[in-house]
Order: C-alpha cells, then structure tokens, then sequence
C-alpha cells in the first residue's frame, strides 16, 4: 500500500461526505479564476489551447466532485441511462457548483448523439471580458471539462465543447457506443 | 466594466467547493508545468499577489474600513472581516511580537485545503501559498509593506496552520504603486 494512505498526517479520510458548511464569496472566487485563466494564457499561443487548457482543468475538477456527488444526491447510486445522467448533471452538478440548476437541456433535432446543456449567464463568465480579436474565447470551457469528466467517469464517453449560442451552450457530443447501449437498454 | 450593477452580485456567497476543486486543479497544474516545490511556492504567491491589488479595492469598497491606525488594527481587520468576507472563516490572532511589529494568524478552517493530501514527493510544496501573495499584495495597496510566510501548516503534519505576518515599513506615497 502506497504510505500517503497509512501515514495518517490528516484526518481526510475520517471526514464526513456530507454537504460542506463553508462558503466563500463570490468575488473570491472570480479573482482566482481570474488569474487561472491568465496563467493559462500566459503559456498558450492561441484561443483553442486556451481553451483546451482550462477545459483540462475543468477535468480535474469534474473527476473530484463526481464520487462525492453520486454519494450525496444518489446514495451512491450511479446513472446508467443517458437521460438520467444528463438530468443529474443539469440538476445535482449544477447546484453543488454554482447553486441553481442550468438554464436548458436539449436534444439536437438532426442527431440523437448531441445534445446541449444552455446557460445564459455562466459564473465563470460573468467577470471576464473578451477582447474583441479573441471573441470566441469562452472561459467556460472549464465548465466543459468538468462535465466531460463527469460524463466519462460515469461510463459515458463524450466530447463537451463550448459555443456562443443563445448565451453559452454545451455541446455534448456522446460516443456512438453510448447511445447504442441505451438503445439495447431502452428495448429491453 | 458596469461595476455598479455588478455590486448586488458578486457580494454572494458559494459553495466552497468549486473553489476549492478550481485551486487545487491549479496547483495540480503548476506542479506539472514546475516541477520544482520551489517555483511553484513563487508562482502561487505571485499569483497571489495578483490578486490581493485588486481584492483590496473589492474589499475597501465593500467594508467602509478607513485607515488602519496601527497594526493591531489591521490583524483585526484582515482576520475578523476580510477573511470571514472572502473566505467564510475567521483565524486568531495572536503570537504578538514584544514591539508590536509581528502577529501569527492561525486558521482552524482553511477552504483551500479540503480534500488535499500532499503526496510525500511534494513535502517542500506550501499549497495554500496563494494566500501570503494576497495578503502581502492587498497590504501594499494601503502603503504597508508586509513579510508573510507559513510557518506551520496542518498539510505538513503540523498542529495548526499559521501564517505570520511581520510589518516591515510603511511605504511612501510618492513612490510609484505596484513597485517592490
């Protein structure tokens, strides 16, 4: 066994999992995404690996907070179905990160593989203003990571992208082998 | 910016654990970016720093503290309400130096720190480092030049986590603001 686990210096693994009681501001917050996203810029050349930079920090995030979600909202109990999993981000992820549900969950009409999560006025946008040569910069593709993660450590491979539409859409892209099995499960 | 109709908004509060996630996602990414403790300690507190010349507008704003008459007053601001405003949480303060000039503030809660276990290859990492840069850097916004550093910190096996802070001079206002 690996000694950080039998070391005992903290008491992390004795903590409840329960909902936390602490709260921190909001521009607290927004100042240290703000220097995220200026540290990341300052080691990129272009939107796109900006962009692919936060979203990979969003990962990180995503793949922490998935577990103690499904704990705490499902009694440990993970999603199997597209649908629910798609429910449970739009409702449980979205409270736990930003206290309220996401604006809009929708299919694409064209394709059953795609749909988007919408959300008018982002948190991580709301304190970052986009220069006029870089307008396709959306600092929620942290968002998009973190989701990505979520949907592909529950055993839903996808690709989340971020676009400006309808203030800032999450595309999802799911896997095909994704909406195949759901099918299979759907017919049964 | 419309900072005025921003003003209802960002004195919100959240849960803390997208704040906490988001920074450990961005020490996680300077440790690989680093790969040194050391460097990574310098960038969080210049990070840090970052932060803090523009938090104390925030927080001057928001607080309608005038001039701290000494530096007993400051501790008692910085712990009292700034960190309660920003944080959720208020450390002790004491350890008083004889002159008056140094005080140790200690954190029973530190948000930054939930969910972290530092790996022992990390063992000269000074994780919440951000927070000296923010101190130090919001200090020098109302001329008060200011040593911080941790001095124990629970991640490290120790009792309680303190950051002292040591009054170094009061800086001049003709000087230029923002050099060090």
């Amino acid at each position: 066994m690996e000694t950080r686990f039998t070391r005992g210096k903290s008491a992390i693994l004795e903590r409840p999992l329960s909902r936390p009681k602490t709260e921190v501001s909001v521009s607290a917050f927004a100042l240290l995404f703000s220097e995220v996203v200026q540290y990341c810029q300052s080691r990129v050349y272009s939107v796109s690996e900006l962009q692919a930079r936060l979203a990979e920090l969003g990962q990180r995030v995503g793949g922490s907070l998935l577990d103690v979600l499904v704990l705490r909202e499902k009694n440990g109990r993970r999603e199997t179905k597209v649908l629910n999993i798609l429910l449970f981000i739009k409702v449980s992820v979205w409270k736990a990160l930003f206290g309220k549900e996401a604006d809009k969950l929708e299919q694409a009409n064209d394709d059953d593989k795609t749909y988007y999560i919408i959300e008018k006025e982002p948190l991580v946008n709301t304190y970052i203003s986009v220069p006029k040569e870089n307008s396709t910069l959306n600092c929620a593709a942290f968002t998009g990571g973190i989701i990505e993660a979520i949907l592909t450590h529950s055993g839903f491979p996808a690709k989340v992208t971020v676009h400006w539409h309808k203030g800032t859409t999450l595309m999802i892209k799911f896997d095909e082998t994704v909406i195949a099995r759901d099918k299979a499960l759907e017919g049964r | 910016m419309s900072r005025q109709s921003n003003r209802t908004t960002d004195s919100k509060k959240m849960n803390s654990e997208l704040f906490t996630l988001t920074y450990g996602a961005l020490v996680t990414q300077l440790c690989k970016d680093y790969e040194n403790d050391e460097e990574v300690n310098k960038q969080l507190d210049k990070m840090g720093y970052n932060i803090g010349v523009r938090l104390i507008e925030d927080f001057l704003a928001r607080s309608n503290i005038g001039r701290c008459q000494d530096f007993r007053e400051t501790a008692d601001v910085i712990a009292k309400i700034a960190f309660k405003m920003y944080l959720g949480t208020t450390p002790s303060v004491t350890n008083w130096s004889p002159a008056g000039d140094e005080f140790s503030l200690i954190l029973e809660n530190n948000p930054l720190v939930d969910f972290v276990e530092l790996p022992d290859n990390h063992s000269t990492l000074i994780y919440s480092n951000l927070l000296c840069g923010v101190l130090r850097g919001a200090l020098e916004m109302v001329q008060m030049a200011v040593d911080v550093r941790f001095a124990q910190d629970t991640l490290r096996g120790d009792n309680v986590t303190e950051i002292r802070m040591k009054f170094i001079k009061r800086i001049e206002e003709n000087l230029p603001a923002g050099d060090e």
